[in-house]
């Protein structure tokens, strides 16, 4: 047996071959869960209600997928460009403060339709800032920019936790370090009343497609898929290297920093250090997941979203860690990344 | 006759559609060097390969010694006294030579223990063998020729009798291919036993005792090498006469570019010397040199991806500013790499999309890349420059390497520009491939294009060359005219002795 290169990929294989890989990593999972003494299909059963058994439970999977969908496109498109981009989750959370900054302090009084944009403008922006030091680190230096980036989440966490628990602290949350909250003007409407489901999907879903129209259509999109395969070649076509990098860099920390902007506007309306359960390294996986392509994306972030929503009804019911749910994305990571080699090459007898 | 040191009988492979090995035999005595000649895709690669069991062949054996080896294992192959010199070398730059010659073989936890034994052995191979090399040398900071001399150490230290070098003067410059045939040469004296693979008709009708000629995946003919010549080598490798173009005498027009004193500094060394050169509408200006003397960095300089540090550039009598790639492009000038897989292309793109990527003002409007247009304009060079092996959306790295050049030859040809510069443009192509894009180039000179072709292979200058200037240590000799050029007076510019070009400059 022996592989061959394929010259084009079907678009109907690489589907196909994804929902298999889901399924392979679904079995495998199944195997820990039989190890663990519950019965698997109705494990699997408990996770489908867990995530979708109620109007509680879809509402809150359809909220955790917003910020997976963003942080997974901020992977995607940097990951493209061959810019590590491990930061998402400190990105996250320096646009998340810089919203529930500027609402309690300065743009409060705005109206909605004033505020909410500009507030989701200074969030990617705080976003775009936290990834373009290390860039320019990397074009100026050669800093590695994995090292650099995952480096400044933990500056940016621990920014964040000294101002929630000094200048930005909320005097009347009974001393818990958590900060001022946004103005009600500042928060996103919901999609449906009475729950957490607020408009970020949409915002999310429709820069999924935005992300993927720039990529396949643009000059730039090009021009980015380009410098990522080979820098060399790029420069000599006369792709300009480091401002390409610099709009990547841009697009992908704003979207990082949107999605901490977009859960503090959507969900909770303050900042404390526990607003993001790891969305940040989450996406690299969703976008991993996704094969890089944008549309993807929407679809592995609702896949791991199930996942987590879902294993925690499922550890209840029938007292199995929910850790299984971490178990399962990842399996779900190694299978797709089997799938991605067969849909690029062929078996040969 | 005794039994041969090492036999391949009948073997055969195929890779899916295509037959790579179609029942080939093979023989190797002691002492013996044996060339495999071929071009690209005639499976002289995969032979070795099925030599050295990193295949498993479809039908044949290989034996030595008379002892069938198991196939599919190299480490049976190795024990047996096979040693390989990959192409691209197998060594890790961030290890010292003597690591990069143990590891593998020795187990890892008595590594230090043997270091002392290990040394002294390699210092008796390096003697023997005329293999000077510095065991504590981190292997990145060699040359290539030296990590070459690396690899070739290796197999030997694994006590190999039977060395198989694959395309070994690929990567080296002629001085150290020379150097590098002698110790072949050497070794073979020695009682050891070679075979190298390669598509140079001139190394091998130097060094080989016999050749074995492949084409196409099957043996084709065999040959001692006193007994042919390289007019029937190159038939039976191409399985036609293939004749390299030679230019016919043109008068060229106006001077197009010029070079006024041109310095390039880069990290504080002067790569280039106050540069002169002009040259002309229709008309092919060879520079010639060892590569390292500067052309690279004159090729980005006209290719728009490096600045002079002083000196003029005119292009069409004006002072060229500072106009990048793009503005180069947008003058009219063709560019193509000396390294096509580098800086030529990018693999994993699509046909299409390399042949767009560098005039995309001209493929896209407000922002958006306009395919339909792109598609059709690759289509159009794969009509007109004969690239073969897929169409528009393949990507590019499915090419073979001549398919691959005609490609950035056309895109840049097919516009007619006004200027080509060409670095390198036939390095690593078989016969067949080199005429194509030597037709190309003087196709674009008949049509009035001013080619700047760099090179450091004599033979194509001379064909293809109206007047030739030598580059060494960054300075550029004053030219002399074709007519005037032979082997040795082009042997001595390249070396430095330009009294023969200063003689005939004042005419030119």
């Amino acid at each position: 047996m022996r592989f061959e290169r394929r010259d084009h990929r079907p678009l109907a294989l690489v589907i196909a071959t994804s929902v298999l890989a889901v399924i392979a990593a679904l079995a495998l999972s199944g195997i820990l869960i039989a190890l663990a003494g519950a019965p698997v299909l109705e494990a699997y059963r408990r996770i489908l209600i867990g995530a979708f058994g109620s109007r509680l439970s879809t509402t809150e999977t359809l909220t955790r997928t917003a910020p997976l969908m963003l942080t997974g496109l901020a992977a995607a498109v940097a990951f493209r460009a061959r810019l590590w981009n491990i930061g998402a989750e400190g990105q996250l959370y320096l646009g998340a403060i810089t919203v529930a900054a500027a609402s309690s302090h300065l743009l409060g009084g705005l109206p909605s339709a004033v505020q909410i944009p500009l507030l989701l403008l200074l969030g990617a922006m705080a976003g775009m800032v936290l990834l373009l030091v290390p860039l320019w680190l990397r074009l100026r230096f050669q800093v590695d920019e994995v090292v650099t980036t995952l480096i400044l989440n933990f500056v940016a966490l621990l920014f964040v936790s000294m101002l929630i628990d000094t200048v930005l602290k909320d005097p009347t949350a009974f001393g818990w370090p958590q900060s001022q909250s946004v103005a009600d003007a500042a928060m996103l409407p919901k999609l449906l009343a009475r729950s957490r489901l607020h408009i970020g999907i949409l915002v999310a879903a429709a820069l999924a497609i935005l992300i993927h129209l720039v990529q396949s259509r643009t000059v730039f999109g090009l021009q980015s898929r380009a410098a990522g395969l080979n820098p060399a070649g790029a420069v000599f076509a006369g792709v300009p290297l480091g401002a390409t990098l610099v709009k990547v860099a841009c697009l992908s920390g704003g979207l990082a920093g949107l999605a901490g902007a977009i859960e503090v506007m959507g969900v909770k309306g303050y900042v404390t250090t526990d607003l993001s359960p790891g969305y940040g390294y989450s996406g690299i996986v969703v976008a991993m997941l996704a094969g890089l392509n944008p549309l993807g994306v929407v679809l592995a972030a609702l896949f791991s979203a199930i996942m987590f929503v879902g294993a925690d009804g499922m550890s209840r019911a029938l007292r199995i860690p929910s850790y299984i749910a971490d178990v399962t994305v990842a399996l779900s990571l190694l299978t797709m990344l089997v799938a991605l080699f067969f849909t690029q090459y062929r078996i040969r007898r | 006759m005794s039994t041969p040191l090492l036999e391949i009988a009948g073997v055969s492979k195929r890779f899916g559609a295509n037959l790579a090995n179609d029942d080939i035999s093979l023989t190797l005595a002691k002492g013996e060097i044996v060339a495999l000649l071929g071009e690209n895709g005639a499976g002289k690669t995969t032979l070795m390969s099925i030599l050295f069991g990193h295949y498993v062949p479809d039908a044949g054996t290989v034996s030595v010694d008379g002892a069938v080896l198991p196939p599919g294992k190299p480490r049976a192959a190795i024990r047996a006294g096979i040693g390989m010199v990959h192409q691209h070398f197998a060594l890790a730059p961030n290890l010292t030579v003597l690591e990069n010659i143990m590891t593998g073989t020795e187990p890892l936890w008595s590594l230090s223990a043997r270091k002392g034994q290990a040394r002294a052995k390699l210092a008796a191979l390096s003697a023997r063998f005329g293999l000077k090399v510095d065991p504590h040398a981190r292997l990145g900071d060699l040359s290539v020729g030296e990590q070459q001399r690396v690899e070739i150490l290796k197999a030997l230290y694994n006590d190999a009798r039977i060395l198989v070098l694959d395309e070994p003067t690929a990567v080296l410059t002629r001085a150290e291919a020379e150097h590098l045939f002698a110790t072949l040469k050497d070794m073979a004296r020695q009682g050891l036993s070679l075979i190298f693979i390669s598509h140079k008709l001139d190394e091998v009708m130097a060094t080989a005792d016999r050749i074995v000629v492949l084409r196409g995946g099957r043996k084709v003919a065999e040959r001692r090498a006193a007994e042919t010549s390289k007019a029937e080598l190159a038939e039976l490798m191409v399985g036609r006469t293939v004749v390299r173009p030679v230019r016919e005498p043109a008068t060229p027009g106006p001077v197009v570019l010029e070079a006024v004193g041109v310095t390039l500094r880069q990290s504080g060394v002067d790569r280039l010397k106050a540069v002169d050169f002009r040259l002309r509408a229709g008309e092919v200006l060879g520079i010639i040199g060892v590569s390292g003397n500067g052309q690279a960095e004159l090729a980005r300089l006209l290719c728009g991806t490096a600045r002079p540090t002083s000196g003029d550039l005119l292009l069409f009598g004006k002072p060229v500013g500072e106009p990048g790639v793009a503005g180069l492009v947008e003058a009219g000038i063709g560019r193509v790499p000396e390294d096509r897989n580098k800086e030529g292309a990018i693999g994993d793109m699509a046909v299409w999309e390399n042949a767009v990527l560098e005039r995309l003002p001209r493929f896209s409007r407000h922002g958006l890349v306009a395919r339909k247009a792109g598609m059709a304009f690759a289509q159009d060079i794969i009509a007109r420059f004969d690239v073969r092996g897929g169409g528009p959306s393949t990507r590019i790295r499915l090419l073979s390497g001549g398919n691959m050049q005609k490609l950035i030859l056309g895109r840049n040809l097919i516009d007619r520009p006004q200027i080509l510069i060409a670095a390198q443009p036939a390095r690593g192509l078989d016969e067949g491939a080199v005429a194509a894009v030597h037709e190309r180039i003087l196709e674009a000179r008949r049509a009035g294009t001013a080619v700047l072709l760099i090179s450091e292979d004599l033979e194509e200058v001379m064909a293809l060359a109206d007047r030739i200037q030598a580059i060494t240590g960054g300075r550029l000799s004053p030219p002399i005219a074709a007519e005037a050029a032979d082997t040795r007076t082009l042997g001595l510019m390249i070396s430095g002795e330009w009294t023969a070009a200063k003689e005939t400059a004042h005419a030119l």
